[in-house]
């Protein structure tokens, strides 16, 4: 399967030209910057690993990118996303998020039942990889 | 100062029993001026021939506060100035002879807190009738933040949606599952389950689908679930599709809306027809319960459509902002439904600016200061396809739910190809405008590329290409910008 979370996931994986132009446009907005990495892509999981703070004072898109190739290095088998947060009042959340790195078998998830009364299933989605301790998992 | 002071009659004989022209009882006031707290309403008058637009504009005050058609003595024992309506400004409908703008002014001691039912019981509730008028239509309202501040808004909104769903930077992409009538609650869950699959993030419920004899509610509920489930694990993403509670009572809507919790859904539906007082409290449901609402404005075109008569849906969406809903369906622009491009993005900028400034040119009368209100996702839904994705985005920006019923459903490849083909035609277009490229123009290009890696888009495109639905619309702004000279 391919985890279809983040903004492009539906796009053939972004080249490096794209994941920059992606950036150039969220520091034009004056959104901060952040790079995340995880082995345990749930989609309840909110907290990804984060490599190093919000980028809040770093304006030049080279320099993130850095930032990005240097994760992307140490994590060559992680889940690596680009997220752009927007502190404006009102909003002061993200404004975009998509993945850069994924790893390079992905074998998706398993979709656990347990019967309750009335036909009811109680769901629960596992991926097949978290079931490995973490930092072994891909 | 107005006319009103040249007219103005003596206590004594202001209170004579008998019938009195409304401006002459107090509800014109060229001088007024508006306090910061006054509800304003902005109505289109068409008076009867022979009836004056001033005192037109007084009866609606009057009627929709605290007149009756003649004098009552027992206005003395109230502080009646306050408490009338003021009419205290008429202007000509800009190239419509015989109707003009008239704007009223609402002490807000007149509105219990917190209350659309009595809002609009005082504003629309009796002067649509009244007979010197030939057609009433309620424009806009200037809602004051003290009055703001005793409704809880969206339970969810914009920014809350994106962050439980973890869907940032697009719109969202929605189908409502077709045919709306008639399939079982197995075959209804299949059309669910491929949509979702196929990379949709929401399916939804039709307007009427309730619980029928093809398919009662419950085995609706589990066989989308179901759906729901098995679509998240295929694609490790967030799905949800719009449970229909609409119901015949509210004690049927809540069980219906419980059970869709116990089944972990998040997100549940109801029609605008249910009434603003069940609105409010399904709101107050989904804020309990982690709810995302969602509202299909069934039936509002009967009274929303034509310019003349009714209420504008830009009113529409002020109260259901304030009422409480997270998605409200607010229009395409481009699709098979009424929608003016410049009406449109007003109702859009009510549902989701934190403050609205006033935009004529949108149908906006007033400056809207929302009081820290959450924000509405418009819902754009009918008649639209893949091919139009950079008018959509170029219209209604990527605060919006994208529905593509038909468009999704019909796709010659099936559902989850369907799916795929907007989803992939969306990401594309989000990615190009980000980088800088002009999708107003270049629109159909970004389109074919994109499709040369996306055989589900190529065949959409080839499909649906030539379809569009040029029609001119009836709710139209009145105003347009003029030139000034250099």
């Amino acid at each position: 399967m391919r985890l279809t979370q983040g903004t492009f996931s539906f796009l053939p994986d972004l080249s490096d030209a794209q994941i920059r132009a992606q950036i150039e446009y969220c520091l034009g907005r004056g959104w901060a910057v952040s790079v995340e990495y995880t082995d345990d892509p749930h989609p309840r999981n909110a907290y990804w690993e984060m490599y190093g703070m919000p980028m809040f004072d770093l304006k030049d898109a080279a320099g993130v990118m850095a930032e990005v190739d240097a994760c992307r290095k140490t994590f060559p088998r992680h889940y690596v996303k680009v997220n752009a947060f927007d502190a404006t009042h009102g909003w002061e959340s993200l404004r975009l998020s998509f993945i850069v790195n994924r790893p390079p078998n992905e074998p998706g998830f398993a979709l656990e039942r347990e019967e309750a009364a009335g036909r009811i299933q109680r769901y629960s989605m596992r991926a097949y990889a978290t079931a490995r301790p973490e930092g072994e998992r891909y | 100062m107005g006319k009103m002071d040249q007219v103005a009659p003596q206590a004594s004989e202001r209170y004579r029993a008998g019938v009195m022209k409304y401006a002459q009882m107090g509800y014109w006031d060229a001088g007024y001026v508006p306090a910061d707290t006054d509800v304003i309403a902005l109505f289109r008058i068409t008076p009867q021939e022979g009836v004056d637009p001033e005192e037109a504009a007084a009866a609606v005050a009057g009627e929709s506060s605290t007149a009756t058609w003649t004098v009552v003595w027992t206005d003395r024992l109230t502080a009646c100035e306050r408490y009338r309506a003021k009419a205290y400004r008429v202007d000509p409908v800009p190239g419509t002879p015989g109707q003009y703008f008239a704007y009223i002014a609402y002490d807000l001691a007149l509105f219990e807190p917190g209350s659309i039912a009595n809002l609009t019981a005082s504003i629309i509730g009796n002067v649509f009738g009244f007979k010197p008028l030939k057609a009433l239509r309620l424009e806009d309202m200037r809602l004051p933040v003290a009055y703001v501040k005793t409704f809880d808004g969206p339970p969810t909104g914009i920014v809350v949606e994106r962050e439980r769903l973890d869907k940032f930077g697009r719109p969202l992409l929605g189908a409502t599952v077709k045919p709306k009538l008639g399939l079982s609650g197995k075959n209804y869950g299949r059309v669910v389950y491929e949509a979702l699959k196929g990379g949709l993030d929401f399916t939804k419920d039709d307007e009427n689908i309730n619980s029928q004899p093809f398919m009662h509610w419950r085995d609706r509920f589990l066989y989308c679930m179901e759906a729901v489930n098995r679509a998240q694990a295929a694609t490790g993403e967030l799905k949800g599709t719009y449970l229909n509670v609409t119901a015949g009572t509210m004690e049927d809507m809540y069980e219906r809306a419980e059970f869709a919790k116990e089944l972990g859904s998040t997100i549940v539906m109801i029609d605008l027809v249910i009434g603003y007082t069940a609105i409010q409290s399904m709101s107050k449901w989904a804020r309990r319960n982690d709810m995302i609402l969602h509202l299909h404005r069934a039936g509002h075109s009967t009274y929303t459509r034509q310019k003349t008569h009714g209420v504008s849906f830009r009113v529409i969406s002020k109260w259901m902002r304030l009422a409480g809903v997270d998605h409200i369906h607010a229009g395409t622009v481009v699709g098979k439904l009424e929608g003016d491009p410049n009406s449109v993005q007003g109702f859009y900028n009510v549902l989701r600016e934190n403050h609205n400034p006033v935009d004529l040119q949108r149908g906006l009368f007033f400056e809207q200061d929302w009081g820290g209100l959450r924000k509405v996702m418009p819902v754009a839904s009918g008649g639209i396809h893949a091919g139009q994705m950079h008018q959509l985005l170029h219209y209604l920006g990527e605060d919006v739910v994208l529905q593509f019923g038909g468009g999704t459903i019909g796709h010659p490849m099936g559902i989850a190809a369907g799916a795929t083909a907007n989803r992939v035609a969306l990401e594309a277009m989000v990615l190009a405008r980000n980088e800088g490229r002009d999708i107003w123009n270049e629109g159909p290009q970004i389109l074919e590329q994109a499709a040369r890696h996306c055989t589900p888009l190529k065949a959409a495109l080839d499909t649906w290409k030539d379809v569009t639905f040029d029609y001119a619309s009836t709710d139209t702004p009145d105003f347009v910008p003029t030139a000034t000279a250099a």
